[in-house]
């Protein structure tokens, strides 16, 4: 699998925002790559910077004046480096996206299939009887009810379940072979949710695509993804696959983030632990490693170190961005996973902890 | 003991009218559709459903916020439905509320300090500046803000603060029921979880009976003693968390419950039986069950007679003609069943 290019590649990206408060650092120099017919979680909090790295792929900061370095290759092709035009050729059709709210990316004054029509001759030579058969025939392809009436019906007379079924069938009119789906089911009630997943699910069974799917919802990623990517303050600070970061997760961050999940089984009597303090400015962001101020276990010297997202040992898939020691880490895990808040666990790691390490 | 909340019957159908001058009732929305329940001194209780289910609406009906179509609300003992004028302010006193949105619920213009100290004046409890503001500041402590911060606006605070301003302003008057409308569902995960401990703690310390109304069922989960599932404005399963959790026998909290995504991977894959369509629309709502248009066990009579809350020998009430068994919680993939 190493050896095969991946789909995606992205380099060292940053996104930054010139404002009148200063430059935002929304995306602080991420890389990731994504193979295939692969499924990548992004995951993070409001402000991580997820949505705008995802725009940006598509080049959908490029009106909102953000200044981008870094390459994403998409089949070898460096995406940033392509001017409007050409980008506009692969937008929609090798690469397209769903959006968060189906209700404002859907146009009210249009008909859901005049929207998939001109979907999809944007990218196609076909005649107009062609697209709409191809509009209905995506409809029926996403699980819609009846497509061929449904078909010249306006958005307000979809439930939030179906539009955001409409959004699907428009990104899937040209085939891509990526999707970026922002949030796709934030919006929606649990059991469509379920339906909306499972949806993505079968169709890139089906048709084979890559899917990267932006979330703040560990329980999707769950679901749905092979791997993942913890974003924090415009970084990544963990990634590895599905199953390692929830089994041993390396990153305090990530750490906080499952230890503040109420779970649906078990005893209700364990108590959350949530990350103290509110995810930083992008604009003033904390010196040396930017979590250090909710970290609870953070040393004097990680106010000035950054740290590199770096393999842990042993596993070259699986980087972290941390400056406590790994076997450390493995230790305070081991404490959090039973039930221990930080300090317990700090306290239980003893002698060798964090204090002693330093010096 | 006494329930210190009775709901009996409660119905609020919203008119929808046609015509502009003239308007002619056509239909209505039957946002609740008879609905009863105790709220015991001290306990949580847990309403759960989609969007459009009445739980919302149910919850404005108890504070009054809302006048019932028909039914009863009782606070320790006295029908509060019929209440006018100072009685009905001196029972609104007891019971107070959290709104989801921490951005719309706050005045802008106000400071935080009034804004908390607000309830002190609407019911004539006005002390003196410096008593106020001491008052003020205790709240501020007990909730977990600077009580410097006395004197700045809602902006300058984040979404969780702003929850946390919300919590304050409600226990100012020490009330005895605090209602809390999705108080999470716009926080992120880290900040959810720290006004989540707060609720629970302050529950603790104050004594106070919650309702607690989520869409989010692992919070539900988390939060309350009750669960109460409602389907298009009704109740269609309540009972004790671990029970209704552990051994659901409604169809419909089984789908609830198997479609929640779990962050845990090594559920992927996993059988689970997904419900099919929407919810049908409350203003033309299916025939006796409400949910026999999507129910996997619906049979004829489910479209015929509406099926009653019945005790479960599982420790909860079902409506359902045909309950679950456990072999079929199984099948269904609900991940919460032991």
């Amino acid at each position: 699998m190493s050896t095969a290019e991946p789909l995606l590649r992205v380099e060292d990206l940053r996104v930054e925002f010139h404002t009148e408060d200063g430059v935002v650092h929304a995306v602080d120099g991420i890389s990731y790559e994504i193979q295939r017919g692969r499924t990548l979680g992004i995951v993070g909090e409001s402000g991580s910077g997820k949505s705008v790295a995802a725009l940006t792929t598509l080049g959908l900061t490029r009106a909102q004046g953000a200044h981008v370095s870094g390459r994403i290759l998409f089949e070898g092709r460096d995406l940033v480096a392509l001017s409007d035009e050409e980008l506009r050729s692969v937008r929609g059709n090798d690469i397209a996206m769903v959006f968060q709210d189906p209700l404002s990316a859907l146009h009210p004054f249009f008909k859901v299939g005049a929207q998939l029509i001109e979907a999809v001759v944007a990218h196609q030579d076909v005649s107009k009887a062609q697209a709409r058969a191809r509009a209905v025939e995506l409809l029926g392809l996403v699980g819609i009810p009846d497509p061929a009436r449904r078909v010249d019906e306006f958005p307000h007379e979809f439930s939030g379940g179906m539009r955001q079924r409409a959004m699907i069938a428009m990104a899937l009119a040209n085939e891509p072979k990526l999707l970026i789906a922002d949030e796709p089911t934030t919006a929606l009630d649990v059991t469509v949710q379920a339906q909306i997943l499972a949806l993505m699910e079968r169709l890139q069974r089906e048709l084979g695509m890559a899917i990267v799917i932006i979330t703040h919802d560990l329980g999707v990623v769950a679901e749905l993804a092979d791997d993942i990517a913890v974003m924090y303050a415009g970084r990544i600070v963990e990634t590895t696959s599905a199953e390692l970061l929830f089994d041993r997760p390396e990153h305090p961050y990530t750490w906080g983030l499952l230890k503040s999940l109420p779970k649906l089984e078990g005893s209700r009597e364990e108590p959350l632990v949530p990350i103290s303090g509110t995810p930083p400015s992008l604009i003033n962001r904390p010196t040396g490693c930017h979590f250090h101020p909710r970290c609870p276990y953070s040393q004097p010297e990680h106010t000035r170190i950054d740290p590199k997202l770096e393999p842990v040992l042993g596993e070259p898939r699986h980087q972290v961005a941390c400056l406590l020691e790994s076997e450390l880490r493995g230790r305070l895990w081991q404490e959090l996973r039973a039930g221990r808040t930080p300090l317990e666990a700090l306290a239980a790691v003893g002698p060798d902890g964090p204090s002693e390490a330093v010096s | 003991m006494s329930a210190l909340v009775e709901v009996r019957d409660l119905v609020k159908h919203f008119p929808i009218t046609k015509g502009i001058v003239f308007q002619k009732r056509v239909g209505a929305v039957q946002a609740v559709d008879g609905v009863s329940f105790d709220i015991e001194p001290g306990e949580t209780l847990g309403i759960v459903g989609e969007t459009g289910c009445g739980k919302s609406t149910t919850a404005r009906l108890i504070m009054r916020l809302l006048e019932p179509t028909s039914g009863r609300v009782s606070f320790e003992g006295e029908d509060i439905t019929q209440l006018k004028g100072s009685r009905l302010k001196a029972v609104r006193r007891e019971m107070q509320m959290i709104f989801q949105d921490p951005y719309s619920s706050l005045n802008p213009r106000k400071t935080i300090g009034s804004i908390i100290g607000e309830p002190f004046a609407i019911h004539g409890l006005e002390k003196g500046e410096g008593e106020r503001k001491r008052a003020v500041q205790e709240l501020m402590e007990t909730v977990g803000l600077n009580p410097e911060h006395y004197n700045r606006y809602p902006h300058e605070f984040s979404g969780g603060q702003r929850q946390r301003i919300g919590v304050a302003r409600a226990l100012a008057l020490k009330p005895k029921l605090l209602i809390a409308d999705e108080p999470v569902s716009a926080l992120d995960v880290s900040i959810q979880a720290q006004v989540l401990n707060l609720l629970r703690d302050l529950q603790r310390e104050f004594g106070l009976t919650v309702v607690f109304i989520a869409h989010d069922l692992s919070v539900v989960r988390h939060m309350c003693d009750r669960v109460a599932v409602m389907y298009l404005g009704k109740i269609v399963e309540i009972g004790p968390g671990d029970a209704l959790y552990g051994f659901p026998r409604h169809p419909y909290t089984g789908a609830l419950l198997s479609a929640v995504p779990v962050a845990d991977p090594s559920h992927h894959g996993q059988e689970r039986r997904l419900l099919s369509g929407d919810v049908p629309s409350p203003a033309n709502p299916p025939s006796a069950c409400r949910f026999h248009t999507r129910c996997p066990k619906a049979q004829e009579l489910c479209s015929t007679r509406e099926p009653l809350l019945e005790e479960m020998d599982s420790g909860t009430r079902a409506a359902c003609h045909f309950p679950l068994t456990r072999e079929e919680v199984g099948e269904i993939g609900v991940r919460s069943a032991g």
